[in-house]
Protein backbone atom coordinates (compact mmCIF):
# COMPACT_ATOMS: atom_id res chain seq x y z
CA UNK A 1 0.00 0.00 0.00
CA UNK A 2 1.23 3.69 -0.75
CA UNK A 3 0.80 6.80 1.99
CA UNK A 4 0.50 10.01 1.96
CA UNK A 5 4.76 9.80 2.73
CA UNK A 6 5.51 7.56 -0.65
CA UNK A 7 4.17 10.13 -2.48
CA UNK A 8 6.17 13.00 -0.68
CA UNK A 9 8.96 11.15 -1.70
CA UNK A 10 7.40 11.09 -5.38
CA UNK A 11 7.44 14.60 -5.58
CA UNK A 12 10.89 14.83 -3.34
CA UNK A 13 12.33 12.83 -5.75
CA UNK A 14 10.87 14.45 -9.00
CA UNK A 15 12.08 17.82 -8.22
CA UNK A 16 15.85 16.27 -7.45
CA UNK A 17 15.34 14.70 -10.98
CA UNK A 18 14.00 17.66 -12.50
CA UNK A 19 16.95 19.72 -10.66
CA UNK A 20 19.20 17.13 -12.15
CA UNK A 21 18.04 17.47 -15.44
CA UNK A 22 16.71 21.16 -15.99
CA UNK A 23 20.36 21.74 -18.41
CA UNK A 24 18.82 18.81 -20.74
CA UNK A 25 15.39 20.06 -20.29
CA UNK A 26 16.20 23.26 -21.41
CA UNK A 27 18.54 21.94 -24.49
CA UNK A 28 15.82 19.33 -25.49
CA UNK A 29 13.98 22.19 -25.65
CA UNK A 30 15.67 25.08 -27.42
CA UNK A 31 15.23 23.54 -31.17
CA UNK A 32 11.50 23.19 -31.16
CA UNK A 33 10.19 25.30 -27.99
CA UNK A 34 11.41 28.54 -25.99
CA UNK A 35 14.36 27.19 -24.25
CA UNK A 36 12.42 27.14 -20.51
CA UNK A 37 11.55 23.95 -20.20
CA UNK A 38 13.82 23.08 -17.39
CA UNK A 39 13.59 26.24 -15.78
CA UNK A 40 10.57 26.33 -15.36
CA UNK A 41 9.83 22.84 -14.04
CA UNK A 42 12.59 23.33 -11.90
CA UNK A 43 10.80 26.43 -10.22
CA UNK A 44 7.62 24.43 -10.29
CA UNK A 45 8.65 21.49 -8.41
CA UNK A 46 10.95 23.44 -5.78
CA UNK A 47 7.29 25.42 -4.85
CA UNK A 48 5.86 21.75 -4.63
CA UNK A 49 8.78 20.40 -1.85
CA UNK A 50 8.63 23.99 -0.35
CA UNK A 51 4.36 23.81 0.18
CA UNK A 52 4.52 20.05 1.04
CA UNK A 53 7.34 20.43 3.86
CA UNK A 54 5.14 23.01 5.05
CA UNK A 55 1.43 21.77 4.92
CA UNK A 56 2.58 18.14 4.58
CA UNK A 57 -1.04 16.71 4.17
CA UNK A 58 -2.07 13.67 5.41
CA UNK A 59 -3.80 11.31 2.36
CA UNK A 60 -2.11 10.01 -0.85
CA UNK A 61 -4.85 12.55 -2.67
CA UNK A 62 -4.29 15.72 -0.52
CA UNK A 63 -0.75 15.16 -1.60
CA UNK A 64 -1.14 15.62 -5.43
CA UNK A 65 -4.11 18.12 -5.52
CA UNK A 66 -1.93 20.63 -3.24
CA UNK A 67 1.37 19.84 -5.44
CA UNK A 68 -0.64 20.37 -8.77
CA UNK A 69 -2.01 23.47 -7.30
CA UNK A 70 1.27 24.68 -6.91
CA UNK A 71 2.51 23.86 -10.23
CA UNK A 72 -0.66 25.43 -11.86
CA UNK A 73 0.38 28.87 -10.17
CA UNK A 74 4.14 28.73 -10.19
CA UNK A 75 5.49 27.49 -13.31
CA UNK A 76 4.74 30.19 -16.03
CA UNK A 77 4.71 28.06 -19.03
CA UNK A 78 2.70 25.40 -20.55
CA UNK A 79 3.90 22.56 -18.35
CA UNK A 80 2.45 24.39 -15.21
CA UNK A 81 -1.17 23.93 -16.44
CA UNK A 82 -0.56 20.21 -17.97
CA UNK A 83 1.71 19.12 -14.76
CA UNK A 84 -0.92 20.69 -12.79
CA UNK A 85 -3.58 19.46 -13.70
CA UNK A 86 -2.12 15.46 -13.94
CA UNK A 87 -1.13 15.91 -10.23
CA UNK A 88 -4.43 17.41 -8.88
CA UNK A 89 -6.62 14.92 -11.23
CA UNK A 90 -4.68 11.78 -10.29
CA UNK A 91 -5.14 13.11 -6.84
CA UNK A 92 -8.99 13.97 -6.95
CA UNK A 93 -9.48 10.47 -7.91
CA UNK A 94 -7.77 8.83 -4.85
CA UNK A 95 -9.93 10.49 -2.68
CA UNK A 96 -9.97 10.36 1.14
CA UNK A 97 -7.96 7.58 1.80
CA UNK A 98 -5.08 7.05 3.63
CA UNK A 99 -3.51 4.70 1.81
CA UNK A 100 -3.85 3.42 -1.58
CA UNK A 101 -3.16 0.25 -3.51
CA UNK A 102 -1.12 0.19 -6.98
CA UNK A 103 -3.66 -0.66 -8.84
CA UNK A 104 -5.42 2.39 -7.04
CA UNK A 105 -3.14 4.63 -7.94
CA UNK A 106 -3.19 3.42 -11.33
CA UNK A 107 -6.68 3.97 -12.26
CA UNK A 108 -6.35 7.50 -10.94
CA UNK A 109 -2.80 8.14 -12.80
CA UNK A 110 -5.06 6.96 -15.90
CA UNK A 111 -7.62 9.86 -14.79
CA UNK A 112 -5.06 12.37 -14.71
CA UNK A 113 -3.31 11.19 -18.04
CA UNK A 114 -7.23 11.70 -19.61
CA UNK A 115 -7.92 15.13 -17.95
CA UNK A 116 -4.77 16.27 -19.50
CA UNK A 117 -5.19 14.84 -22.90
CA UNK A 118 -8.83 17.14 -23.15
CA UNK A 119 -6.92 20.02 -21.56
CA UNK A 120 -4.27 20.54 -24.01
CA UNK A 121 -6.01 18.73 -26.92
CA UNK A 122 -3.35 16.54 -27.52
CA UNK A 123 -3.30 12.42 -28.70
CA UNK A 124 -0.58 9.91 -28.76
CA UNK A 125 1.71 10.73 -31.52
CA UNK A 126 1.58 14.21 -31.74
CA UNK A 127 5.02 14.31 -29.87
CA UNK A 128 4.10 15.80 -26.28
CA UNK A 129 3.90 14.69 -22.87
CA UNK A 130 0.90 12.40 -24.18
CA UNK A 131 3.70 9.71 -25.57
CA UNK A 132 5.30 9.19 -22.31
CA UNK A 133 2.51 8.89 -20.00
CA UNK A 134 0.20 6.58 -21.87
CA UNK A 135 2.69 4.29 -22.39
CA UNK A 136 3.57 4.24 -18.84
CA UNK A 137 -0.16 4.41 -17.85
CA UNK A 138 -0.60 0.84 -19.78
CA UNK A 139 2.38 -0.42 -17.85
CA UNK A 140 1.57 0.39 -14.36
CA UNK A 141 -0.44 -2.76 -13.90
CA UNK A 142 3.37 -4.72 -14.11
CA UNK A 143 4.90 -2.17 -11.20
CA UNK A 144 6.83 0.85 -11.40
CA UNK A 145 9.64 -0.40 -12.71
CA UNK A 146 8.20 -1.64 -16.04
CA UNK A 147 5.89 2.28 -15.95
CA UNK A 148 9.29 3.64 -16.02
CA UNK A 149 11.15 1.47 -18.47
CA UNK A 150 7.91 2.73 -20.65
CA UNK A 151 7.50 6.09 -20.24
CA UNK A 152 11.79 6.21 -21.17
CA UNK A 153 11.04 4.54 -24.77
CA UNK A 154 7.90 6.56 -25.01
CA UNK A 155 10.14 9.49 -24.85
CA UNK A 156 12.86 8.34 -27.11
CA UNK A 157 10.31 6.99 -30.00
CA UNK A 158 8.67 11.03 -30.28
CA UNK A 159 12.12 12.05 -32.12
CA UNK A 160 11.18 11.12 -35.13
CA UNK A 161 7.37 12.91 -34.80
CA UNK A 162 6.28 15.80 -36.21
CA UNK A 163 4.77 18.08 -33.40
CA UNK A 164 1.02 18.89 -33.65
CA UNK A 165 0.57 20.66 -30.80
CA UNK A 166 1.81 23.76 -28.97
CA UNK A 167 5.36 26.18 -30.33
CA UNK A 168 6.88 22.87 -31.48
CA UNK A 169 3.65 22.41 -34.36
CA UNK A 170 4.24 25.59 -35.84
CA UNK A 171 8.20 24.45 -37.18
CA UNK A 172 6.83 21.43 -39.16
CA UNK A 173 9.08 19.33 -40.25
CA UNK A 174 12.34 21.08 -38.49
CA UNK A 175 10.63 19.36 -35.17
CA UNK A 176 11.31 15.84 -36.48
CA UNK A 177 14.48 14.38 -35.45
CA UNK A 178 14.31 16.22 -31.48
CA UNK A 179 13.34 14.39 -28.57
CA UNK A 180 9.69 16.16 -26.95
CA UNK A 181 11.39 17.80 -24.04
CA UNK A 182 7.81 17.39 -22.60
CA UNK A 183 7.68 13.29 -23.10
CA UNK A 184 10.95 13.94 -21.45
CA UNK A 185 10.11 15.62 -18.56
CA UNK A 186 7.51 12.66 -17.86
CA UNK A 187 9.32 10.19 -17.80
CA UNK A 188 11.14 11.82 -15.22
CA UNK A 189 8.65 12.34 -13.08
CA UNK A 190 7.17 8.28 -13.96
CA UNK A 191 10.96 7.36 -13.25
CA UNK A 192 10.97 9.25 -10.00
CA UNK A 193 7.40 6.97 -9.06
CA UNK A 194 10.16 3.77 -8.81
CA UNK A 195 12.45 5.89 -7.18
CA UNK A 196 10.10 6.65 -4.18
CA UNK A 197 9.38 3.03 -4.10
CA UNK A 198 12.95 2.05 -4.02
CA UNK A 199 13.61 0.27 -7.07
CA UNK B 1 -28.49 44.33 -17.63
CA UNK B 2 -31.08 45.78 -15.34
CA UNK B 3 -28.88 46.90 -12.46
CA UNK B 4 -26.49 48.58 -14.97
CA UNK B 5 -23.40 47.01 -13.89
CA UNK B 6 -21.18 45.85 -16.54
CA UNK B 7 -19.39 42.36 -17.88
CA UNK B 8 -16.10 42.85 -16.75
CA UNK B 9 -12.79 41.56 -19.43
CA UNK B 10 -9.24 40.30 -18.71
CA UNK B 11 -6.83 39.92 -21.31
CA UNK B 12 -4.11 37.39 -20.77
CA UNK B 13 -0.85 37.52 -22.89
CA UNK B 14 2.85 36.21 -22.68
CA UNK B 15 3.79 39.65 -22.89
CA UNK B 16 2.67 42.42 -19.97
CA UNK B 17 3.64 45.12 -22.70
CA UNK B 18 1.01 43.32 -25.47
CA UNK B 19 -2.08 42.88 -23.00
CA UNK B 20 -1.85 46.72 -21.27
CA UNK B 21 -1.70 47.97 -24.84
CA UNK B 22 -4.30 45.96 -26.08
CA UNK B 23 -6.49 46.80 -22.78
CA UNK B 24 -5.67 50.77 -24.22
CA UNK B 25 -6.67 50.41 -27.88
CA UNK B 26 -10.03 48.68 -27.11
CA UNK B 27 -10.66 51.12 -24.29
CA UNK B 28 -9.98 53.90 -26.63
CA UNK B 29 -11.90 52.47 -29.29
CA UNK B 30 -15.19 51.53 -27.05
CA UNK B 31 -15.20 55.84 -26.31
CA UNK B 32 -18.53 56.62 -25.21
CA UNK B 33 -17.61 57.87 -22.36
CA UNK B 34 -18.80 54.42 -20.52
CA UNK B 35 -15.70 52.61 -18.20
CA UNK B 36 -16.06 49.40 -18.69
CA UNK B 37 -13.76 47.05 -16.86
CA UNK B 38 -11.02 45.84 -18.20
CA UNK B 39 -7.90 44.35 -17.05
CA UNK B 40 -4.50 43.08 -18.26
CA UNK B 41 -2.85 40.24 -17.00
CA UNK B 42 0.37 39.77 -19.09
CA UNK B 43 3.62 37.95 -18.64
CA UNK B 44 4.91 36.57 -15.53
CA UNK B 45 4.71 38.07 -11.98
CA UNK B 46 8.94 38.45 -12.27
CA UNK B 47 7.59 40.56 -15.53
CA UNK B 48 9.19 37.67 -17.89
CA UNK B 49 7.36 36.32 -20.89
CA UNK B 50 4.81 33.90 -20.26
CA UNK B 51 1.81 33.40 -18.15
CA UNK B 52 0.70 33.73 -14.35
CA UNK B 53 -1.98 32.67 -12.61
CA UNK B 54 -2.06 35.10 -9.73
CA UNK B 55 -1.43 37.66 -12.08
CA UNK B 56 -4.98 36.21 -14.21
CA UNK B 57 -6.67 35.78 -11.03
CA UNK B 58 -6.33 39.35 -9.74
CA UNK B 59 -7.42 40.80 -13.01
CA UNK B 60 -10.57 39.38 -12.70
CA UNK B 61 -11.46 39.65 -9.32
CA UNK B 62 -10.57 43.27 -10.01
CA UNK B 63 -13.21 43.38 -12.86
CA UNK B 64 -15.75 41.68 -11.59
CA UNK B 65 -18.82 43.77 -11.07
CA UNK B 66 -21.17 40.47 -10.24
CA UNK B 67 -22.00 40.29 -13.98
CA UNK B 68 -19.67 38.04 -15.80
CA UNK B 69 -16.41 38.27 -16.51
CA UNK B 70 -15.59 37.44 -20.14
CA UNK B 71 -11.29 36.41 -20.93
CA UNK B 72 -10.06 36.73 -23.60
CA UNK B 73 -5.84 34.86 -23.63
CA UNK B 74 -3.48 34.57 -26.89
CA UNK B 75 -1.96 31.44 -26.48
CA UNK B 76 -0.64 28.03 -25.18
CA UNK B 77 -0.21 28.44 -21.43
CA UNK B 78 -2.56 31.33 -21.20
CA UNK B 79 -5.32 29.79 -22.82
CA UNK B 80 -4.11 26.09 -20.55
CA UNK B 81 -3.68 28.27 -17.42
CA UNK B 82 -6.95 30.00 -17.78
CA UNK B 83 -8.66 26.43 -18.41
CA UNK B 84 -6.89 24.34 -15.52
CA UNK B 85 -8.29 27.74 -13.15
CA UNK B 86 -11.90 27.11 -14.61
CA UNK B 87 -11.40 23.40 -13.34
CA UNK B 88 -10.56 24.36 -9.85
CA UNK B 89 -13.73 26.29 -9.22
CA UNK B 90 -12.84 28.55 -6.57
CA UNK B 91 -10.43 30.48 -8.28
CA UNK B 92 -11.60 32.97 -10.34
CA UNK B 93 -15.39 34.88 -9.92
CA UNK B 94 -18.76 33.26 -10.58
CA UNK B 95 -19.93 33.66 -14.39
CA UNK B 96 -16.29 33.31 -15.74
CA UNK B 97 -15.53 32.46 -19.54
CA UNK B 98 -12.96 31.77 -21.45
CA UNK B 99 -14.30 33.34 -24.59
CA UNK B 100 -12.39 31.62 -27.78
CA UNK B 101 -11.77 34.85 -30.12
CA UNK B 102 -8.34 36.56 -31.94
CA UNK B 103 -7.10 38.33 -29.34
CA UNK B 104 -7.17 41.83 -30.63
CA UNK B 105 -9.63 41.68 -32.52
CA UNK B 106 -12.00 39.86 -29.98
CA UNK B 107 -10.97 42.05 -27.16
CA UNK B 108 -12.53 45.43 -29.16
CA UNK B 109 -15.54 43.32 -29.84
CA UNK B 110 -16.03 42.17 -26.47
CA UNK B 111 -15.02 45.76 -25.04
CA UNK B 112 -17.34 47.42 -27.33
CA UNK B 113 -19.94 44.96 -26.54
CA UNK B 114 -19.75 45.64 -22.82
CA UNK B 115 -20.07 49.26 -23.01
CA UNK B 116 -23.47 49.19 -24.14
CA UNK B 117 -24.25 47.32 -20.78
CA UNK B 118 -24.96 43.62 -23.12
CA UNK B 119 -24.58 40.80 -20.76
CA UNK B 120 -21.84 38.18 -20.91
CA UNK B 121 -23.44 36.01 -23.79
CA UNK B 122 -23.98 39.02 -26.17
CA UNK B 123 -19.84 39.61 -25.26
CA UNK B 124 -19.23 36.10 -25.90
CA UNK B 125 -20.90 35.93 -29.28
CA UNK B 126 -19.17 39.43 -30.43
CA UNK B 127 -15.81 38.49 -29.34
CA UNK B 128 -16.34 35.18 -31.13
CA UNK B 129 -17.29 36.80 -33.94
CA UNK B 130 -14.11 38.32 -35.10
CA UNK B 131 -13.09 35.24 -36.01
CA UNK B 132 -14.89 35.52 -39.13
CA UNK B 133 -14.03 38.78 -39.98
CA UNK B 134 -11.77 37.72 -43.57
CA UNK B 135 -9.17 40.26 -44.04
CA UNK B 136 -8.32 39.03 -47.60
Amino acid sequence: MLDADFFRRWMTATAASVDREAERLTALDSPIGDADHGSNLQRGFHAVTAVLEKEAPATPGAVLVLAGRQLISTVGGASGPLYGTLLRRTGKALGEDAEVSEGQFADAFRAGVDAVMALGGAAPGDKTMIDALIPAVDALGDGFGAARAAAEEGALATTPLQARKGRASYLGERSIGHQDPGATSSSLLVAALAEANGE
Amino acid sequence: MSDGELVGIVLVSHSAEVAASVAALAKGLAGGGVDVPVAPAGGTEGGGFGTSSELIAAAAASVDRGVGVAVLTDLGSAVLTVKALLAEGDELPDHTRLVDAPFVEGAIAAVVTASTGADLAAVEAAAAEAYTYRKV
